[in-house]
């Protein structure tokens, strides 16, 4: 049983902290006044991490067979390899997003 | 018996003396299953990239989509992950009073997850959002956001109905190790739940 072994390394409070700070940083991250793509890979990354921790954690992939890291894998390979193949048609499109405040829906 | 059925049976064959045979064949049941079921949700969030970078008035998600709830609903799930673990960890000493607590407690977060979410797609409507239109911009705004949040939120609907079922089981079955396995197993599917919200939280609310 893999959780046997979960009273090495953080505890699941120190975790659920962890994700919680994560969150609260991933909100503020939303409003500083940097450029969108540098937003967007802070983004990215702290949602890997906090993804990354709740697999290894909370679902003791660390303390698993190789085997079943290798199937956890695959679909963030295979992810991976899909937005690759995605991106160089998205990078071409007129891309912007629509001033949102200046439409307001009616309210009911 | 049968050369072959003999040698099955020959220790030196046995299958848990393979290096590729899993500790728990359940589990390793459910890993495959995630594991097609996290290349749907990446198919998802790769199609609403794709999307959106090809649309010229895509609505700012921070703007149209409220972030204060979503994060309290993302807060709530990672509360119910903790609990999920405590469960297995109570069975493992074994406290199943104490098991079934936190059991419960994790198919109650659930619950309000989804219950939230209602309050929130309801909000949304009300506001005009739909599937094919909305008043903000790209039609394919609502047609992305109620297929994703929708998709996950069905997750939750039945990772309620199977945390309740292994709950009654453990109940009912007097054999600990049994109960720590099955459990083991419905736990990693709830994390898994929560696991994929991170990632939809981050690419539809925030980004």
């Amino acid at each position: 049983m893999a959780d046997t072994h979960a009273k090495h390394g953080p505890s699941y409070m120190a975790i659920f902290w962890y994700l919680a700070v994560l969150t609260v940083i991933e909100i503020a991250v939303i409003y500083l006044p940097i450029a969108k793509l540098a937003i967007g890979v802070l983004l990215v990354a702290l949602a890997s991490t906090k993804a990354a921790m709740v697999a290894l954690y909370f679902m003791h992939l660390r303390l698993e067979t190789k085997t079943l890291g290798y199937i956890a894998l695959t679909p963030v390979a295979i992810a991976t390899l899909l937005v690759l193949v995605l991106l160089p048609d998205s990078l071409h499109a007129p891309h912007r997003t629509a001033d949102t405040k200046k439409i307001e829906a009616p309210k009911h | 018996m049968s050369d072959a059925a003999t040698a099955l049976h020959h220790p030196a064959v046995e299958p848990v003396e393979s290096p590729l045979t899993p500790e728990s064949w359940g589990k390793l049941g459910m890993w495959v299953f995630l594991a097609g079921d996290a290349m749907g949700f990446g198919v998802l969030l790769a199609s609403y990239g794709a999307l959106r970078a090809g649309s010229v008035d895509w609505p700012n998600p921070a703007q149209v989509l409220g972030i204060q709830l979503t994060a309290l609903m993302t807060f709530l799930l990672i509360c119910s992950s903790v609990t999920m673990v405590k469960a297995l960890e109570n069975l493992r000493k074994p406290d199943l009073a104490r098991a079934k607590m936190f059991l419960l407690l994790t198919a109650l977060g659930g619950a309000i997850f989804v219950g939230l979410q209602a309050y929130e797609w309801t909000h949304l409507i009300q506001r005009g959002l739909r599937v094919f239109g909305n008043p903000w911009g790209a039609t394919l705004f609502g047609a992305s956001f109620f297929i994703i949040t929708g998709f996950h939120g069905l997750h939750v609907t039945g990772g309620v109905i199977y945390l309740l079922s292994v709950l009654k089981v453990i109940s009912r079955v007097p054999d600990m190790r049994y109960n720590y396995m099955i459990t083991e197993i419905a736990g990693l599917y709830w994390h898994f739940v929560d696991l994929v919200w991170i990632m939809v939280f981050t690419f539809i609310y925030l980004l």
